[in-house]
């Protein structure tokens, strides 16, 4: 017999049951897959985009608001001059024809590599909570660009801020379906505190991730 | 991992006497119980919370086989090449197998604890493989050629004296003295290792049986990376991470960072549904998922069941007195503190750790701190039994209960008996009332402390003084 059954009839066994789970069982046990129940959840008596905000600071992130898409390379120039950080980098190709230059940027639109310093994504959505980006991997939305830049830069529609992790997954379900290879949820710069308890910001992640909600 | 259990007791007595080992430990207590407690305090119905947790870890336990099945079919949808294995040997096999297959040279990988019990990197080593941890910790406990002390802060018996001479010998560059600038030259050493890796390989958190996904948590990015960067990824993962849905990971997950660290959530929590998808320009080209026995089915029959609730956060062990007093290294194999003396015993043999599941007063913090509710200290006192039952305590122990059981049965003689015994008692105590060293077995008390001396007479002695005149006015 392969590993796979003698594992299942241990765990049969080990159950107290004699053969294999019948259909009506299998069939109870999978409601809870088909029915997604929420579990408990922490009181959230808060308005979305003043706890999104509040959140991503406490998790180290900093963040802008602009009126339009159309603002975003002004409002990450001024961030980046601000914190003297170099002034070049990549985006995700939906941000492709933000007049970037015009801000005095270069950012070219295709997935970072190990030199690039600055990264600037979009995010499905965002997650109030927490101060949660919740990224999607696929064609166009490099997940290498919120990774290996020292300098995350995600920009945030108001309207896509949802309250926690479950309405992201209902979102999820809504709009696609099915999970896409990697869904990554990202709240502010990686961190480590390995070397005696010690909170280190930019373990192997960005150093620092600004967020710009788009109001 | 070579299970080192049965020296306990003398590996416990030298971490006590190491002033390094107790200063880090001082230092991880402080702040490990404290940012915990703060971070609680942010769900205002924890409990409730704390109960379906509980709720739902013995669903998944109860439906595992049907929930596996499930978690595997769509896993296999997604593209992903599923493997069983019953033994760690099994595990480190097919890891092999499949770096073989695609010609692996190099290896990074993210901190995973069923790799440590299967002694993966040492087993890699061996095949002429070049495998590297990326967790900072792991990474430095690698360089060290030790083993984790904790199971989320596995260096954290190291201090960044200890780091910076490490790092000194083995980057070959100026000594650093900086914790944030000794992270950054980890950094610098291993960004390389991501980006020309052939393999990544990475534990489970969780396996999602509704979407066939596998799950990590993590805050410094080395399990994105390893999860992206690489053109082969294969993920480990015992049995019993199986959870039915995204919504019943999200419950966990609230737990899980504020139990383990105190953190609301961790910086990145990695949901992986197969591998690169028609169109993606990253990922890996192939992902295999290891579903690992290993014991587990054992535990799953046996009357410590509720040890596989645990979601691996280490609050128990942050919050034990023992633990806090010796460091994870005197318990001798992976898991240290209250739910190591529970799983390596019944991992490893309950003859081969028969001090771990004694090693505990019982106090109950870990129960009470334990985000799933394991009720460690009940389960501790089963093993205990269980070595009693099989015969297994020393002889000596065994004889001394076997008198007192014979005497505890004849009131006359037990009364006799302690009566002498409380008089000589009182005799050797002496002026401070004090023993300062016991015969035989109470050898191990007085090695320690003192006992305080009977004061000459027993409680039956005083009892009957005390009733005496009532009875006599009846």
């Amino acid at each position: 017999m392969s590993a796979r059954e003698n594992i299942l009839q241990r765990i049969r066994a080990a159950n107290g049951r004699t053969g294999a789970p019948g259909a009506s069982e299998r069939e109870a046990a999978l409601s809870r897959l088909r029915e997604h129940p929420r579990g408990p959840l922490p009181s959230m008596n808060w308005e979305l985009l003043p706890r999104f905000r509040e959140r991503c600071i406490a998790m180290m992130s900093s963040v802008a608001d602009v009126a339009t898409l159309a603002e975003v390379p002004r409002a990450v120039a001024n961030y980046l001059t601000g914190n003297k950080l170099p002034l070049s980098g990549v985006c995700w190709p939906e941000f492709a024809n933000l007049d970037w230059a015009g801000a005095g940027l270069q950012i070219v639109a295709r997935a970072a590599n190990g030199n690039d310093k600055v990264g600037i994504t979009g995010t499905y959505c965002a997650l109030a909570e927490n101060g949660t980006l919740m990224l999607l991997s696929g064609q166009d939305t490099h997940a290498a660009t919120s990774l290996l830049p020292d300098n995350h830069i995600a920009i945030v529609p108001a309207s896509r801020i949802v309250r926690a992790m479950e309405d992201g997954w209902d979102l999820l379900r809504s709009e696609h379906g099915r999970l896409p290879r990697q869904v990554n949820f990202v709240s502010g710069p990686s961190r480590t505190a390995d070397i005696e308890m010690t909170l280190v910001m930019g373990a192997h992640g960005p150093f620092r991730v600004h967020v710009v909600i788009v109001l | 991992m070579q299970i080192n259990s049965q020296q306990f007791k003398r590996a416990a007595s030298q971490k006590l006497a190491d002033p390094k080992v107790q200063k880090a430990l001082k230092n991880a207590k402080g702040k490990l119980v404290v940012a915990r407690a703060k971070s609680i305090l942010e769900l205002d119905n924890y409990e409730e919370m704390r109960d379906e947790a509980a709720r739902i870890r013995d669903y998944s336990l109860l439906n595992l086989e049907v929930l596996l099945e499930e978690w595997e079919k769509n896993a296999k949808a997604a593209g992903t090449i599923v493997h069983w294995a019953e033994t760690p040997q099994d595990v480190n096999r097919l890891v092999i197998e499949i770096a073989q297959k695609h010609e692996v040279r190099k290896i990074i990988k993210s901190k995973s604890m069923l790799g440590e019990e299967t002694n993966l990197n040492h087993v890699l080593e061996a095949a002429g493989l070049d495998v590297r941890e990326t967790d900072l910790g792991e990474y430095i406990i690698q360089q060290l050629g030790e083993t984790p002390s904790h199971i989320i802060a596995p260096a954290v018996h190291k201090s960044m004296d200890d780091i910076a001479d490490l790092f000194t010998e083995k980057h070959k560059r100026p000594r650093l003295t900086d914790i944030a600038a000794l992270t950054h030259e980890a950094r610098e050493i291993l960004r390389p290792h991501f980006l020309d890796a052939d393999m990544g390989i990475t534990g489970a958190n969780f396996l999602v049986a509704e979407t066939g996904s596998t799950m990590i948590v993590t805050n410094e990015g080395n399990g994105r990376m390893t999860t992206t960067m690489p053109r082969v990824h294969v993920a480990i993962a015992g049995i019993e991470k199986i959870l039915a849905t995204l919504e019943d990971v999200a419950l966990m997950l609230r737990l899980l960072t504020r139990s383990a660290t105190g953190q609301s959530i961790s910086n990145y929590l990695s949901f992986t549904t197969g591998p690169k998808r028609p169109g993606d320009t990253e990922g890996p080209g192939e992902f295999h998922v290891i579903i690992v026995d290993a014991g587990r089915t054992g535990i799953l029959g046996s009357e410590v069941r509720e040890a596989l609730r645990c979601i691996r956060c280490g609050a128990c062990m942050n919050h034990c007195p023992v633990y806090q007093n010796i460091g994870g290294h005197a318990y001798g194999w992976v898991y240290p503190g209250p739910i190591g003396s529970i799983l390596t015993p019944a991992y490893v043999g309950i003859e081969n750790a028969l001090d771990l599941p004694n090693a505990a007063t019982l106090c109950n913090q870990c129960g009470v701190v334990c985000p799933v509710k394991i009720p460690l200290a009940e389960l501790m006192r089963k093993l205990r039994e269980k070595q009693v039952e099989r015969q297994l305590r020393p002889w000596a122990e065994r004889l001394g209960l076997k008198l007192w059981g014979w005497a505890a049965n004849r009131p006359a003689v037990y009364g006799w008996l302690t009566k002498i015994a409380a008089r000589a008692g009182s005799l050797l105590g002496g002026k401070t009332g004090m023993l300062h060293r016991l015969p035989a077995v109470g050898r191990e008390w007085t090695g320690g402390r003192d006992l305080p001396a009977p004061h000459g007479r027993t409680f039956r002695e005083l009892h009957a003084r005390k009733t005496r005149p009532m009875s006599e006015k009846r």
